[in-house]
């Protein structure tokens, strides 16, 4: 604890890279996998091939592939952009089968009724389907951004890894009071981040959050003819 | 007009959904199509929306081959009711009403002053405006789905089964309403059931389906009930047939008693139908009561207006324990009473016109 309450700046800096070295693969991954999913949801050949695809990706060492991605993207070797290609592999990997399965979950008669009253099957996919979806894509989310806040820590190995400098230089320096910030700190941000994406889920469904008591009173009876509801009636429609 | 040549369906594997179907459904009617699963009665109604395609024969609105119209814009002209309302569960339900507009091109606040409009139409209040469908009964959502597929004013309605779902004091009251709203708003309503008395209480016209998709008898409810065209058609309606066809004669010429005058105690003595029963009648707050020699009292819930159909006449009469129901005058109130005896003419099967 000593380390990491004296060198606060240094700390600051880590947390930073650390933090946009998780953030931008999952916002990327999440692009893709999205993508993948809304064109071809439906068509099951190339939905195996993606799923395979995305398997294999996933079981590829990070180590490995941060070493052979210069030589194939013609970036240097301490390029962060290699970490962040890498993450946003795994994200996509990670995500596009949630994603799928996301899009799966929205029950198929509201579908139907989104086609039956006149949506074009892009703006389904856009204002139906994936609404519908955000509850379990936010929870696949939260996995693929833990993830990747651990995995980035292996980006040090290549001199690029956020706190994950504190690893290698605590274990060269056989400093364990760094190691130990370096943990408590990539633990923090785990948790930081998993609860944004829980909270920013939540809001963004609040038909999942509402109460279901049905409260009787001003609505459940039929307004016709009654002076006290019709007046109610012109009011709530401002 | 919406007019279906020779259509049929055969599923892949050889599954016959629809037989050489041909019908003419007018413009403003109601159509229920009626039968068990299995009768294609969904397949040809989804079929004037292109939700379905016909494996052979066409399908015209207005004289238009719907093959020949894009799906989107042909289905943004038609209004759909679903089963369980088949509402959007992430919207609110003026949003939900406020869909189709909006996919027409419509800005959010216009839409939605249209979707309050539809709220209103379909008899709930504004209230229940930024609740979420989870957030409302039943018979709620059903009606929402009604204000939805109504919010743009279509032509044409289709409804999928849309009170199969919900219990039977709701189906009832849903029933009535959309009765109510269809003769305000005259538009062209096909609706599914697999319910014959739900088909014989809303349709103008009844097409009945047999399983294998074939036609059996495409007519009033009145001849439906009258003259089955078949055993099959016969064997659907058969229950209660001759007392439910009593609904489509009125009563209009028939025989009735004047109320004797007030006794001292202001009360009617109705010893002429029932020894020791008296009448205990109040105009001013509209109620009238039966009194038993034990003094024990009944209300009389229900009384007979001149043109009510003869069934609910002799139902009124049959329910009163004097056996006598009130005939309510032309300013509501009750001056004279029927019994089966003036009923007993009208009790016979009427004529089918035309027939």
């Amino acid at each position: 604890m000593n380390w990491l309450l004296a060198n606060p700046d240094r700390v600051r800096e880590l947390t930073v890279e650390h933090l946009y070295l998780s953030i931008i693969p999952v916002v990327a991954g999440l692009i893709i996998a999205l993508a993948l999913g809304l064109v071809f949801g439906n068509r099951r050949r190339a939905r195996n091939i993606i799923t395979t695809a995305a398997s294999a990706v996933f079981t590829i060492p990070s180590l490995a592939l941060f070493v052979v991605l210069p030589s194939i993207l013609g970036t240097q070797i301490l390029d962060p952009v290699n970490v962040l290609v890498a993450l946003s592999m795994y994200s996509a990997a990670l995500l596009v089968r949630t994603v799928f399965d996301a899009l799966d979950a929205v029950p198929a008669q509201v579908l139907s009724a989104a086609e039956a009253i006149g949506y074009s099957p892009a703006r389904r996919r856009l204002l139906v389907d994936l609404p519908l979806a955000i509850a379990p894509l936010a929870a696949g989310l939260r996995v693929a951004a833990v993830t990747n806040v651990s995995l980035v820590s292996v980006g040090a190995v290549i001199g690029i890894g956020g706190l994950g400098q504190l690893f290698t230089s605590g274990y060269q320096r056989d400093y364990p009071d760094q190691i130990l910030a370096g943990i408590i700190m990539i633990l923090l941000l785990a948790f930081v981040l998993d609860r944004l994406i829980a909270v920013a889920g939540r809001v963004m469904t609040p038909w999942l959050h509402v109460s279901l008591k049905i409260v009787a009173p001003a609505g459940t009876e039929p307004a016709t003819g009654n002076p006290a509801s019709a007046a109610s009636q012109s009011g709530g429609g401002k | 007009m919406i007019t279906f040549e020779s259509v049929s369906k055969t599923y892949p594997g050889g599954t016959q959904a629809l037989e050489n179907l041909d019908l003419d459904i007018a413009t403003g009617s109601f159509t229920v199509l009626v039968g068990p699963s299995g009768c294609g009665k969904t397949t040809s109604m989804r079929m004037i929306n292109r939700m379905a395609t016909p494996t052979s024969g066409r399908v015209l609105v207005n004289g238009q081959d719907v093959a020949e119209i894009r799906p989107v814009s042909l289905r943004l002209g038609i209004g759909y009711v679903l089963q369980n309302g088949g509402l959007f569960p992430h919207r609110t339900v003026i949003d939900n009403i406020a869909t189709v507009q909006r996919l027409l091109g419509l800005d959010k606040k216009a839409a939605r002053a249209k979707a309050y409009e539809a709220l209103e139409r379909v008899g709930l209040n504004a209230s229940l405006a930024k609740r979420f469908p989870a957030q409302l009964s039943g018979g709620q959502q059903q009606r929402v789905g009604v204000a939805r597929a109504l919010a743009a004013d279509p032509p044409i309605l289709l409804m999928d089964e849309p009170f199969s779902a919900v219990d039977p004091i709701v189906r009832e009251e849903l029933q009535q309403e959309v009765r109510r709203l269809q003769a305000e708003i005259k538009k062209t309503i096909v609706l599914v059931t697999h319910d014959i008395d739900e088909a014989l209480l809303l349709g103008d016209k009844i097409a009945v389906m047999a399983p294998g998709g074939t036609l059996q008898q495409y007519a009033t409810p009145h001849e439906i009930l009258t003259r089955p065209a078949n055993g099959f058609v016969g064997s659907m309606v058969s229950k209660d047939r001759g007392f439910r066809a009593l609904s489509f004669s009125t009563l209009d010429e028939f025989s009735s008693t004047a109320l004797p005058p007030r006794g001292a105690d202001g009360r009617i003595s109705m010893a002429a139908v029932a020894p020791g029963w008296m009448l205990d009648l109040d105009p001013e707050a509209r109620t009238a009561l039966w009194i038993n020699e034990a003094g024990t009292t009944f209300p009389a819930a229900t009384m007979v207006r001149r043109g009510d159909s003869v069934r609910s006449a002799l139902d009124a009469v049959l329910a009163s324990p004097v056996s006598a129901a009130l005939l309510l005058d032309a300013n509501d109130v009750p001056g004279a009473y029927i019994t089966l005896e003036d009923l007993a003419p009208h009790l016979r099967p009427s004529p089918v016109a035309g027939a």
